[in-house]
C-alpha cells in the first residue's frame, strides 16, 4: 500500500478504472512502455487519442445528419475509432464502436443513433476519469512499474 | 551494388531498422515506442505511398534510390486509405530491390482470408491489434537472428510459392535477410498454423489451393 497520498489517491484511481471496466490491459501496455527517457509516454498517447477521437466523433455526427445514412462512411469512421480506442485500452468504447458498426452493417440508422449518443457518454465520461487520473499522476510523480489489476 | 534491405553482417551489433506504415496517429506513436523499447531504429510513415517514397520505389529514381539507412523490416497497417497495407505488400514483394524485406501485416481485424492472402503474398506474419510488446520484441528477435544465420551460412530461401526455382538460382551470398517464415506464427487463430515451421506454413498454404 502507497504511503505517499498522492500515489495512493493514484493507485485507486488507477483500480478503479480497471474494475469498472473503462480500461482492459492495453492500457497497462502502455503503462510498460513508459519509462524515464520517456516518463509522460500513456499521457502523450492518450492527449493524441482525444485529437484524434473528437474529430471523428464531429466527422460522424455530421454523417449523422445526412440523410439517407451512409453507412459505408459511417462504418469507416468507427473503424478508425474503435482502432485508436483499441490502442489506448479504451474498453467501454471500444465495445460501443463494436455494437455501431454492426448497426451500420445491417443498416440499421435508428440503432447507429443510438448507440452513437451512448458511446459519446462512455467516451466523456471516460476522458473526465483519464484527465483527473493524470492530473493527479503529474502532481505525484513517477510511479515505480505498472502492475496488473487482478 | 548493394543489394537493398541487406541486414546485419553476422556479429553486428547494429541497430535494426524498422519502417512501420499505420494511418493513425495514434498507432504510429505507440508502434514507434513499441519498436524504440525492442532497441530498433524507426521510421514512421502515414501512408503506403510515403512508404514507398521512403524507400525510393514510388517511381522517381528507382530502385537506387535508398534514403539514409536500409530498412531491415516493414510492419504494415492493413486498413488504410489509398494503398491499404496489403497493396504495399504487393509492390514491395514484386520488387527485385526490396522483396526480400520482411513485412509484416497489423490489423484490428482477424479475418481468416485476410490473413491467407497476405501470407500467399509472401506476409512473414499477420499481427492482430492492439499489437504487444512482446510481439515486437519476437519479431525483431527473428529478424536479428535470420540475419546472423544468413550470414554465417550464406543461405537465402525464397518465399514465393512458384517463382522459387527461379530466383533462388540466381542470389547472391551476401547476407541479405531470409525470406523464410522463422518467425512464428504471431496469430490469433492458433488452428491457422499448427509450427512456425518455414516447411509446414508452406505446405499448409499449399494444402489449401
Amino acid at each position: 500500500m502507497e504511503r505517499n497520498p498522492l500515489r495512493r489517491q493514484l493507485q485507486i484511481m488507477r483500480k478503479s478504472l480497471f474494475d469498472q471496466g473503462y480500461l482492459d490491459e492495453q492500457f497497462v501496455q502502455l503503462e510498460e512502455l513508459q519509462d524515464e527517457s520517456n516518463p509522460n509516454f500513456v499521457e502523450e498517447v492518450v492527449t493524441l487519442y482525444y485529437r484524434d477521437s473528437a474529430r471523428l466523433i464531429l466527422n460522424i455526427e455530421q454523417a449523422l445528419e445526412r440523410k439517407p445514412y451512409n453507412f459505408h462512411k459511417l462504418d469507416a469512421y468507427m473503424h478508425q475509432f474503435k482502432g485508436s480506442s483499441s490502442s489506448i485500452g479504451a474498453k467501454k468504447v471500444k465495445a460501443e464502436s463494436t455494437l455501431f458498426r454492426e448497426y451500420c452493417k445491417s443498416g440499421n440508422g435508428e440503432g447507429c443513433m443510438r448507440c452513437f449518443q451512448q458511446l459519446k457518454k462512455e467516451y466523456t465520461t471516460l476522458r473526465k476519469k483519464l484527465e483527473a487520473y493524470f492530473q493527479v499522476a503529474r502532481q505525484a510523480g513517477p510511479m515505480e512499474t505498472a502492475c496488473r489489476p487482478k | 551494388m548493394e543489394v537493398a534491405g541487406e541486414v546485419l553482417h553476422s556479429g553486428s551489433s547494429q541497430e535494426l531498422h524498422v519502417l512501420a506504415v499505420d494511418d493513425s496517429y495514434v498507432d504510429r506513436k505507440v508502434i514507434e515506442k513499441l519498436l524504440k523499447t525492442s532497441s530498433c531504429k524507426v521510421t514512421a510513415v502515414e501512408s503506403g505511398a510515403r512508404a514507398l517514397q521512403f524507400l525510393g520505389l514510388d517511381g522517381g529514381k528507382g530502385s537506387l534510390g535508398f534514403n539514409g539507412l536500409k530498412v531491415n523490416l516493414i510492419m504494415t497497417d492493413y486498413s488504410m486509405p489509398g494503398m491499404t497495407g496489403y497493396e504495399l505488400l504487393k509492390k514491395i514483394k514484386r520488387s527485385s530491390a526490396f522483396r526480400e524485406i520482411p513485412v509484416v501485416i497489423m490489423s484490428s481485424e482477424n479475418i481468416l482470408t485476410r490473413i491467407d492472402s497476405c501470407l500467399e503474398e509472401g506476409a512473414e506474419e499477420f499481427l492482430v491489434k492492439p499489437v504487444k510488446l512482446s510481439d515486437v520484441k519476437r519479431l525483431t528477435k527473428d529478424c536479428v537472428t535470420r540475419g546472423e544465420t544468413e550470414g554465417r551460412d550464406g543461405r537465402r530461401v525464397n518465399k514465393r510459392k512458384l517463382e522459387d526455382d527461379n530466383h533462388s538460382s540466381s542470389s547472391s551470398t551476401s547476407s541479405s535477410p531470409s525470406t523464410t517464415a522463422s518467425f512464428g506464427c504471431g496469430l490469433a487463430t492458433s488452428e491457422l498454423l499448427s509450427s512456425p515451421l518455414h516447411s509446414s506454413k508452406r505446405a499448409k498454404l499449399r494444402d489449401r489451393d
